[in-house]
């Protein structure tokens, strides 16, 4: 038996339905009863005062790494779904590159269960797009499928070769599974591991060009007018290929793209004196890119922004920069570091929390995301002014390889909501 | 130009030398001591007891995790003259490849008291990672790491031009080859422009130059010939033999055709031209013998400079306390 809740004085924000004001929220039976005006005879077994915060819809992260099966040295489920649940994050897409990959029901089970332990948050599996994400033999999708995997994908592993992936895509349409495709030619990429710019040739960094993304791209959107997948982009770095995203979205090819958080404010710059923190992939590009990038989270080719998150134990980035491991853990800075696009003018606030919500469940196919009467009442609200500093007192992931250790960001979550449940509540001591 | 981290890590909070990881971002005042001190030194090189005491009880660890023959010997040279201890450490066949983790190895060494280290490493940053975490008492010195830097190679070059040239002012500097995976080209154009060469040329097939390569402030050549053209000082760059399987380039026998330096083509370059390589050198690869042995090529005097350049660097990252600039004192 849920509670019944009101939360009450808050500014509600639900892109879903064009809703932006203050408004009051009711919620019984784990889902939204009611916007404004209580419904008839609800009594609120529990009343949130949400005054200068912003209610919202739940966030949904459309690629976060909690590393378990496998890699529990660097994170697990229990740990990462506490961090989630602290940034608001209601839901989240993992990518199929645990050990063993999720390339059959059992590890998708597996992990969903272990999640659904934990309570925190809806985690969703991606599954594998091949067998062992070697990129030669299709997943048993079928199957996946059935095991609540809404997605296919093949994750940073290369495949063998274009007629693998045409009948991967080929295949997975025909179940009507959404591809989600990190763009990387892995002969372009080859063993580069920053941005091929001025800083590399500086640093003496072996480069990644963008043409890497690019060339990936054009070979999936030749497969996709082909085989008519439903292809998503994850993590677009580069503005040739936000470009090239608009192009076929204007022509009508049934693909979207988002983008990683950290891209729309670090540039390849940051890496200078081998910071070994920003040593992320897609590697950090260049300025132009990065607002190339924000160009298209304003004209909606890009239309979700995830975390990217892949916390590591700290061994993994204390050794020469090309030796580290990509990736930054960075569930927590999700918020903070859309909400900054908002104070420099990038983006409404409306806009971008329908990035964090309506936008990657629209991608995903699933009913969250929205504030509208009837649905699952999973919420978000936080306070879009409180300073916070990162460090060991405010942070909740295993990981801490991030390049914002120690600063100061803005806006910070007070409660988070799944199924009309509290899952999070900032401590009094905190705020 | 806003200081760099490297600065930030390899300068003390007085301006002095601490660690020696890059040319870049060190103000033309430092290069220019370093050059000085080197000239001080070099008349040790040449007395029949060739040794001064500067570094005595001290211990320079040379770690390479990478083969090299005539830098780890210049270097103990070097530290050898001024009388201080030196081990070898090849970890290129030792505790690494036993899956111990390189910071592991450093703190092993430093449980020993050593001084100094001077670090040749396969990738780019080594230097800079090790200078970030070693204890504070404990100077790095870039031996070379990856694509990225190797500075003392840089200043002996430079150290090597000016006892030619004299200044730097009016100089056109070509340099030839493999820029994309040189770390002594990158060192080399830092020094050059911060000692303000007048022109500063990297000549390669675009498969061997970095992307945007004109941002470290070079002129860009694709043609020997045209890149030659009244230069006063030549550096050829080694090609490795690995460079033919990763498609840069065809053949050694068509690099040569092209990008080969013969006297033919030399008679492009100012008549008093100086033909420089860090060595070691390919015969027919990237350079003539006929140049290699030439009246023009200073390869030799190089390696030459190598000791006496070192012997200034590590006086000067290990002792801030000596005004190194006085030739009499550092005697």
């Amino acid at each position: 038996m849920t509670e019944r809740i009101a939360i009450l004085g808050g500014y509600v924000v639900d892109p879903s339905n064009g809703i932006e004001g203050k408004h009051d929220l009711y919620l019984a039976d784990g889902r939204v009863a009611s916007l404004a005006r209580a419904p008839d005879g609800f009594t609120a077994d529990r009343t949130i005062a949400a005054d200068g915060q912003i209610v919202c819809p739940g966030f949904i992260d459309l690629c976060a790494r909690l590393r378990e099966p496998g890699y529990e040295h660097k994170a697990a489920i229990a740990g990462e779904s506490e961090a989630a649940s602290a940034s608001g994050i209601t839901a989240l897409c993992c990518p199929p590159d645990t050990d063993p990959v999720i390339d059959t029901p059992a590890v998708a089970n597996l992990i969903r269960e272990r999640a659904q332990q934990v309570g925190k948050l809806r985690v969703l599996p991606t599954g594998a797009l091949t067998r062992g994400l070697q990129g030669k033999d299709l997943s048993e999708m079928s199957a996946l499928k059935r095991a609540g995997c809404v997605a296919v994908s093949n994750a940073h592993a290369p495949m063998a070769n274009t007629l693998v992936l045409r009948r991967a895509l080929e295949y997975a349409a025909s179940h009507d599974l959404l591809v989600v495709i990190r763009p990387e030619d892995p002969w372009l990429a080859d063993r580069g591991c920053v941005h091929e710019g001025p800083t590399a040739t500086r640093l003496g960094l072996p480069g990644i060009p963008d043409a890497a993304e690019t060339v990936a791209i054009a070979q999936v959107l030749a497969l996709v007018e082909h085989t008519a997948a439903r292809v998503h982009f994850a993590q677009l770095s580069c503005a040739r290929a936000a470009r090239m995203v608009a192009r076929a979205r204007e022509k009508g090819a049934p693909v979207s793209a988002d983008v990683a958080a950290h891209q729309l404010h670090l540039t390849e710059m940051d890496i200078d004196g081998f910071n070994a923190m920003c040593h992320v992939r897609p590697p950090l590009r260049s300025l132009a890119d990065r607002d190339a990038l924000r160009e298209a989270l304003k004209n909606g080719v890009i239309t979700a922004i995830c975390s990217d998150h892949q916390p590591h134990e700290p061994d993994a980035k204390l050794d020469v920069f090309p030796s580290t491991e990509p990736g930054v853990a960075s569930l927590e800075m999700l918020l903070p570091l859309t909400l900054k696009l908002v104070d420099e003018d990038v983006l409404s606030l409306s806009r971008a929390i329908a990035l964090l919500t309506q936008g990657p469940a629209a991608i995903m196919g699933i009913e969250t995301g929205t504030l509208s009467v009837g649905a699952s009442a999973d919420i978000c609200i936080f306070d879009p002014e409180d300073a916070w500093t990162i460090d060991g007192t405010t942070w909740h992931s295993s990981g801490r390889n991030t390049p914002y250790w120690g600063q100061t960001v803005k806006g910070r979550v007070t409660y988070t909501l799944l199924n009309g449940r509290v899952v999070f509540e900032l401590r009094s001591n905190q705020r | 130009m806003n200081p760099t981290q490297a600065d930030i890590l390899q300068l003390d909070s007085t301006g002095r030398l601490k660690h020696f990881l890059t040319v870049e971002g060190l103000s033309r005042d430092l290069l220019v001591k370093i050059m000085d001190t080197a000239e001080s030194f070099a008349s040790v090189t040449e007395q029949t007891v060739k040794k001064v005491p500067l570094l005595r009880g001290k211990t320079v660890v040379n770690l390479f995790f990478e083969n090299s023959t005539r830098t780890r010997t210049t270097f103990e040279l070097a530290a050898k003259r001024l009388s201080a201890d030196v081990l070898n450490l090849n970890i290129a066949t030792s505790a690494t490849s036993k899956g111990e983790s390189l910071l592991d190895t450093i703190r092993n060494l430093e449980a020993m008291h050593v001084d100094m280290f001077v670090v040749r490493h396969a990738e780019s940053g080594a230097a800079h990672f090790i200078a970030r975490h070693v204890a504070p008492h404990i100077s790095v010195i870039n031996g070379g790491d990856g694509r990225h830097a190797h500075p003392t190679q840089a200043m002996l070059d430079v150290f090597t031009i000016r006892k030619f040239k004299g200044d730097f002012a009016n100089l056109k500097v070509a340099i030839v080859g493999d820029i994309l995976h040189s770390r002594v080209a990158r060192s080399e154009i830092h020094a050059l422009n911060t000692l303000g060469a007048a022109e500063v040329r990297v000549i390669g097939p675009k498969t061997l130059l970095p992307a945007v390569v004109e941002t470290l402030g070079v002129t860009t050549f694709h043609d020997l010939e045209e890149g030659l053209e009244n230069v006063d000082v030549v550096i050829m760059l080694r090609l490795q033999k690995e460079r033919m399987s990763g498609a840069f380039i065809p053949s050694e026998h068509e690099y040569f055709a092209c990008f080969g330096l013969t006297e033919k083509r030399l008679a492009r370059a100012k008549p008093d031209v100086i033909v420089m390589h860090p060595g070691p050198i390919n015969r027919g690869v990237e350079i003539d013998s006929q140049v290699a042995d030439g009246p023009h090529s200073v390869i030799l005097q190089q390696v030459d400079h190598g000791i006496a350049v070192r012997m200034a660097i590590l006086s000067m990252a290990m002792r801030p306390d000596l005004e190194t600039s006085s030739g009499d004192r550092a005697i």
